[in-house]
């Protein structure tokens, strides 16, 4: 039995964990989040300077909820793209010294592959076939997964401008909420109609991509709306805009997640990234899927959003299937494509 | 003892290992400015030179700039990483005091002589320290600025920052001087730091720390534009 520790700092959150066959034994998470907060956004260089920081406490933290030692670690996997640069390479070099230091191999993996792989710890092996939606801060997709380890991804859709959780984040600073957006959004959308204000599902003619998305129109509609009421000197009803705004976005990606599901005669629906732990996303996604006979796979929140163990669960799948080691010179690469688990691609 | 020292703070990445009275092995990577990817490759290489294993390492020097962030982070971060994998203490050294000690020990500057090292800082700024005494130390700094700015009262220049302002810190009249050292050489942080752990000469250690000297850029958003007219 191999140890995986995972390494994760591809945005504000750095994250360490340790998978062996498919059981997370410990993880920590340290956030510099609210560092970002009166900038509106994730800073890189501050970013940076909290994974710096954070980087061996995690590490330390995640061994001893595990109560393992760095010696029990037979593998090191790590974010090595997508994410901003300057934040990977703090954990890329740190994940770099381990591999080396404990002399065990090194997998260079991708972000979003680990966003899929963290739903193992919780329902154990995917089925040879699935679909994943992923709606996170920067990306949103369609994929066709076989063999998450060794088979390449393929895309049935990604987003034509805005991604998911950035559509959350923006909405939010145009209605005024607090940073994350996301989280926000989903609580302010706890008080109101989520039919008050009929806002546009994007891309959801049947002359659209079926399975592309769009969200930049849906935001600018959020925000003429916002403006036009503001204009006429009426109150702002937060609650049935944030209501209405999540529920388009969340009619929009389960539908077509739905549809793609069914087109490909695949029986089990994966929904991950952040924006997977909007309330309105699951109970939308459940519904529509029972309705369907589609078996529903969504990670715990806390395992939704940027975290050390999705990146272990990710090596685990690696090592198991006997994939190829990373050399000791891979790059970070800040807009990796995702076409297979490793970095690098896939591989047979 | 077995010391191993690196580098990240200017456009090489640098790496060495000393014995507590002589250095080993050193090497700077051929492709500057790839610090992530040259690193580690670095680390293994030395060790293979001298036949030395990863285990056999007792102690880890790493240079704490001022430089470029992204480059010090991830020379930091692999020190602190080794350190905690192997086992060891981990010390930092201000990368220009590599510079002065290398100045020195090359013979670009005198013994006793006082002295001024200065370093891009990249936005047309210089990190710049003033050196000198026997044995030498670092007198004043380092601190972040235009090159016009450093205080050089009439002493020699060396560094990466004599080539780029020749006006402010360029050869002084009527003298035949050269830039010294212009990047770091572990070889000889090395033997800066095994000094400072011997108790000798009149340097000192650092925590294994980033020497930023600014603070992060990052400016508080405005009012939202509005989409409508
Ligand atoms: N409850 C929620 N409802 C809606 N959005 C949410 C919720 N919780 C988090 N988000 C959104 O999820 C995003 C963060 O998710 P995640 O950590 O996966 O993204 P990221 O790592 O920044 O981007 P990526 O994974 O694409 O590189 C943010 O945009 C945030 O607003
Ligand atoms: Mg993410």
């Amino acid at each position: 039995m191999t140890v995986v520790l995972g390494i994760e700092t591809s945005c504000d959150e750095t994250g360490a964990g340790l998978v062996a066959e498919g059981r997370l034994l410990g993880d920590a998470l340290s956030s510099s989040m609210s560092e970002h907060a009166r900038f509106g956004g994730v800073v890189p260089e501050i970013a940076a300077r909290a994974h710096l920081e954070a980087m061996l406490p995690v590490v330390r933290e995640a061994l001893t909820r595990a109560s393992l030692d760095l010696s029990d670690v037979g593998a090191v996997a790590v974010t090595a793209g997508p994410g901003l640069s300057t934040a990977v390479q703090v954990g890329l070099a740190s994940a770099k010294a381990f591999a080396f230091a404990l002399d065990v191999p090194l997998y260079g993996v991708h972000h979003l592959a680990g966003h899929a792989a963290v739903d193992v710890l919780e329902h154990g092996p995917l089925p040879p076939r699935c679909v994943a939606l992923v709606v996170s801060g920067g990306h949103t997709s369609l994929l066709l997964l076989g063999d998450l380890a060794r088979d390449p991804i393929v895309h049935l859709g990604d987003t034509a401008d805005d991604a998911a959780g950035e559509a959350f984040d923006k909405v939010a600073r145009i209605l005024g909420l607090p940073y994350p957006g996301g989280p926000s959004v989903d609580r302010a959308a706890r008080d109101g109609d989520p039919r008050a204000i009929a806002f546009p599902r994007p891309l959801t003619r049947p002359s659209d991509p079926r399975y592309g998305f769009s969200f930049s129109g849906l935001k600018t509609a959020v925000a003429r709306w916002v403006e036009a009421r503001q204009g006429a000197g009426g109150d702002l009803p937060v609650a049935d805009v944030a209501a209405s705004f999540q529920e388009a976005v969340a009619d929009t990606v389960t539908r077509k997640a739905v549809a793609a599901c069914l087109d490909h005669g695949v029986d089990t629906l994966l929904v991950v990234g952040g924006v997977a732990a909007n309330s309105r996303v699951r109970a939308l996604a459940e519904e529509r899927c029972a309705a369907a006979g589609i078996e529903l796979r969504v990670p715990p929140m806390r395992l939704c959003t940027d975290n050390g163990a999705m990146i272990a669960a990710v090596g685990d799948l690696l090592v198991r299937a006997g994939a190829p080691a990373s050399e000791l010179r891979i790059p970070a690469d800040p807009s990796a494509p995702l076409t297979g688990a490793l970095l690098a691609g896939p591989w047979r | 003892m077995l010391l191993l020292a690196l580098d990240t703070a200017t456009a090489t990445a640098t790496v060495a290992l000393h014995d507590g009275e002589r250095v080993l092995a050193s090497l700077r990577a051929a492709d500057a400015r790839k610090h992530a990817e040259n690193l580690v490759p670095a680390v293994q290489a030395v060790l293979a030179e001298t036949g030395r294993a990863r285990r056999d390492v007792t102690a880890i020097a790493a240079g704490v700039g001022p430089g470029p962030f992204t480059g010090l982070r991830v020379g930091l971060v692999t020190a602190l990483s080794l350190g905690m994998a192997l086992g060891v203490d981990v010390h930092g050294v201000c990368s220009l005091d590599a510079l002065a000690a290398e100045a020195l020990a090359t013979g670009a500057v005198a013994e006793g002589e006082e002295f001024v090292v200065a370093t891009d800082a990249r936005r047309r700024e210089v990190h710049s320290a003033r050196y000198g005494g026997s044995p030498l130390r670092r007198l004043t700094g380092p601190q972040v600025g235009p090159a016009a700015d450093v205080e050089r009262s009439g002493l020699r220049v060396v560094g990466s920052g004599v080539p780029l302002y020749p006006d402010a810190l360029g050869p002084r009249p009527g003298r035949a001087e050269d830039s010294g050292p212009l990047d770091v050489d572990a070889a000889h942080l090395a033997a800066v730091a095994a000094a400072a752990l011997r108790g000798e000469g009149g340097w000192q250690l650092l925590p294994p720390e980033p020497l930023y000297l600014r603070r992060p850029d990052a400016v508080e958003p405005g009012a939202r534009k509005r989409v409508t007219a």
